[in-house]
């Protein structure tokens, strides 16, 4: 009987094993898709899942072949607004989360209460008004700069899931440290930001990685100004009607090259990503 | 019916129970939504009413130096000794009145009809030509509601500076009175690092969000007011208040802009639902398959569906738009094997459309809840299997009493902010679908347009920013209902310091 109900588990767990792994491998097709047809000799849209030769020319054009498309010039910019956005957006992320969490004032249930509402409103409404906001300080004619401080200004919003974490701190902490005659400065600076590095790499990695995926708000601000494209408004550009016949295996070269450096930081990320979701759950 | 009744029903009527249960909550939380609102207004005016009566009071009681700074502030700084404050105060006051003497005034007086003068064409009698007059010399109507707004803003900051005047004079005034020194500025300065650490860390967020989030809000919210249409573009014309037209227009399902909003708030609501729970349900699957006991190579398995979101999402949204387009490699390789005749109608039926990004959608999905579910299986604590076992609970048992009652409390909250995020989920749609098949039915929408797609063209392609803008209303209301309901019954909200 023991012997008959562990064979059955076992053969059980082979199916489920082999389910799984045709399910994943249907997960990964089309990214597999895309990097062989990075490697197509075929530079427009693919009819089949394998070329029919292999080359690595379409890097090579992408990377410096700059008449059509500047993808070097556009990785650059996006990286330079990535360090400069995700610098101050965990700034402003770590002050409004650990001021909402472990400080006592007055404005603090209804701040919180308006970002609750602030939140609720559909984020493309306000686009077109922040474009002009932008042209009255004179600042649309670099793009750049206003993509990192759009990005900055409304970090403070994302507060929730650093302040689910700084709320596990046990409070005995934070009375320990004001009895040692600590300022609520100090406190932050000393004792709760040296604790904090899970939702310190958490938050510093989510914030690297937006702008690399962000498409609507740099199209709107930069419009037609090439230079200062990022690489989503680029490749999305690459795949127009007008492009995609000849450019379409450089845009899955693009594709790979902007994946590699995303995926990795992601696979590390997850493990944060996990706590920061179910962490502030947990308790409820 | 008391708790009893329900624990020993058997499972379906408390399925059903529970349907019900879930129908009464949201009828109550319309109801609290509609119940709080003129709560919420009274509260405001009574605020208000308070802060006259003290302004009044501290008038009349106040030292000369208060008395004083109500006309001229930071007087009663001053007159304490407390210079630099004293002169702050005293400056923001002078950069305000120069503000609206030179244009806030006139940015005030125009928002009451937004502009007069349109731009005309003139005769040019010097070069003889047709031409429009400079910039400034007509009005443009974004631009007053633009800057009216701006105006208003730094009118309510210079009023709460105004308090913090009044304020800062009264208690200069106490510290006298009971015989302490007056703060100096560098006590101000220390105070900003300890006791009053908060405005300082949230000085610049505020800031930011001030002007990048509300203003900007603001000003949208405003045009769903006015007739700001495809025919009323600035400079050429101007566009002006009209009430509540827009949203009668919206509602009314006759026009095809109703019928329009309709029908894809229809959609809206079916994909949130099937998005959400499809995911949801297909993500817990999938984790429990992984997690299962002797199931081998759980990290490759894993790593597969991990790595297929951490590839950007508009990467692998576009992917998939290719791999299934008209002529793209699946329908390509089918035609070629014979299977089927004419290439699949991935993005061109109308049903199709909509049943493939739902798909699509659990592609993208399905992996985030796995992560999730994963972690939240790894931390169910050992010791209640171990109960279960000595009470001789059967494996079958120990899932539906311990495993899945655990994940669904843990993961409640997800749920209704992935169903919120649904609504609103532009991504998706804007890369796979493009909202397309195109239909001549609806207002500059496709069949497969969300609302906030349908927002996303009407700013861009069409601009109707006013109808634009009340959408975004209308979600934002939509939205507000589904997490007051949700959220105002969750343990995190009520009791939010349990843990400290």
């Amino acid at each position: 009987m023991a012997k008959n109900y562990n064979t059955g588990r076992k053969v059980a767990s082979g199916v489920i094993f082999v389910v799984l792994l045709i399910l994943g491998i249907i997960w990964i097709l089309p990214l597999i898709w895309i990097i062989l047809s990075s490697l197509s000799t075929d530079t427009g849209q693919p009819y089949t899942f394998i070329p029919k030769a292999f080359t690595l020319n379409n890097y090579k054009n992408l990377l410096f072949d700059a008449q059509q498309f500047k993808f070097v010039k556009w990785f650059l910019n996006t990286l330079i607004v990535a360090v400069c956005s995700c610098i101050g957006s965990t700034l402003m992320v770590l002050f409004v989360s650990f001021a909402l969490s472990r400080l006592r004032f007055k404005a603090r249930k209804p701040l919180m209460n308006v970002a609750l509402i602030l939140g609720m409103f559909p984020g493309f409404m306000s686009m077109i008004a922040i474009y002009y906001i932008l042209k009255a300080f004179d600042l649309t004619k670099n793009p750049l700069v206003c993509l990192t401080i759009i990005y900055v200004a409304g970090a403070g919003m994302n507060y929730y899931i650093a302040k689910g974490f700084f709320d596990t701190i046990p409070k005995s902490l934070d009375e320990a440290a004001y009895l040692d005659g600590a300022t609520k400065s100090q406190l932050f600076f000393k004792i709760t930001i040296p604790l904090s590095k899970p939702i310190i790499v958490y938050t510093i990695l989510t914030s690297f990685m937006a702008p690399w995926g962000d498409y609507v708000l740099p199209s709107l601000i930069c419009g037609t100004d090439y230079d200062s494209y990022t690489v989503a408004v680029g490749m999305f550009k690459m795949i127009t009607r007008e492009f995609i016949s000849t450019y379409y295996a450089q845009f899955a070269a693009a594709a790979v090259l902007v994946s590699i450096p995303i995926s990795l930081l992601f696979i590390k990320m997850q493990k944060y990503y996990v706590e920061g979701v179910t962490g502030g759950a947990v308790k409820g | 019916m008391t708790n009893l009744d329900y624990y020993v029903m058997p499972w379906y009527q408390k399925f059903f129970v529970n349907i019900g249960l879930f129908f009464v909550s949201v009828g109550k939380g319309i109801a609290h939504f509609f119940c709080a609102i003129p709560g919420a207004i009274a509260g405001f005016f009574k605020m208000i009413v308070r802060g006259l009566a003290w302004y009044g009071k501290t008038l009349a009681s106040g030292s000369i130096g208060t008395k004083l700074s109500y006309l001229i502030m930071g007087a009663g700084n001053l007159l304490h000794a407390q210079f630099i404050k004293g002169l702050i105060f005293l400056a923001t006051e002078v950069a305000y009145i120069w503000f609206m003497i030179n244009s806030g005034w006139t940015n005030i007086l125009k928002l009451g009809n937004l502009g007069t003068t349109p731009r005309a064409e003139f005769f040019d009698e010097v070069y003889g030509i047709y031409r429009y007059p400079e910039e400034g010399a007509y009005d443009n109507s974004m631009l007053i509601l633009l800057y009216g707004v701006f105006t208003i803003i730094i009118t309510i900051a210079f009023i709460s500076m105004y308090v913090a005047n009044i304020k800062s004079s009264v208690y200069a005034d106490e510290c006298k009175s009971t015989g302490h020194k007056p703060p100096k500025f560098i006590d101000d300065i220390k105070n900003l690092f300890d006791g009053g650490f908060h405005k300082t860390l949230l000085f610049l967020p505020i800031a930011g969000i001030l002007v990048f989030t509300i203003t900007p809000l603001i000003y949208m919210i405003s045009l769903a007011f006015t007739n700001y249409d495809a025919n009323h573009q600035v400079p050429g014309n101007l566009f002006t208040w009209i009430g509540l037209n827009n949203f009668g227009k919206l509602m009314n399902s006759n026009l095809p802009l109703g019928k329009t909003f309709w029908n894809l708030l229809g959609w809206t609501l079916i994909w949130a639902v099937f998005a959400t729970f499809l995911n949801y349900i297909g993500g817990i699957i999938l984790a429990l398959g992984i997690n299962r006991k002797g199931v081998p190579c759980k990290g490759l398995i894993r790593t597969l569906f991990v790595m297929s979101i951490a590839v950007p999402q508009f990467v692998s949204l576009l992917v998939m738009r290719n791999l299934l387009a008209a002529h793209g490699p699946i329908n390509e390789t089918l035609l070629s094997l014979g299977w089927i005749r004419t290439a699949l109608p991935f993005f061109t039926d109308p049903v199709w459309a909509k049943v493939t990004v739902i798909i699509v959608n659990l592609w993208v999905g399905i992996p985030y809840t796995m992560l999730m579910v994963s972690g939240i299986l790894m931390n169910i604590p050992e010791d209640l299997y171990e109960a279960g076992r000595i009470d001789g609970a059967s494996p079958v048992v120990m899932f539906t009493q311990i495993t899945m009652p655990y994940i669904l409390h843990v993961t409640t909250p997800y749920l209704i902010t992935q169903f919120t995020g649904n609504i609103n989920n532009f991504n998706v749609i804007f890369f796979l679908s493009g909202g397309g098949p195109e239909t001549l039915d609806y207002y500059q929408a496709g069949k497969t347009d969300l609302l906030i797609t349908w927002l996303y063209k009407l700013t861009v392609n069409s601009r109707d920013y006013n109808y634009a803008a009340t959408i975004g209303i209308l979600v934002f209301i939509i939205l507000a209902i589904v997490s007051l309901v949700t959220f105002r019954n969750s343990g995190s909200y009520k009791n939010e310091e349990a843990f400290q």
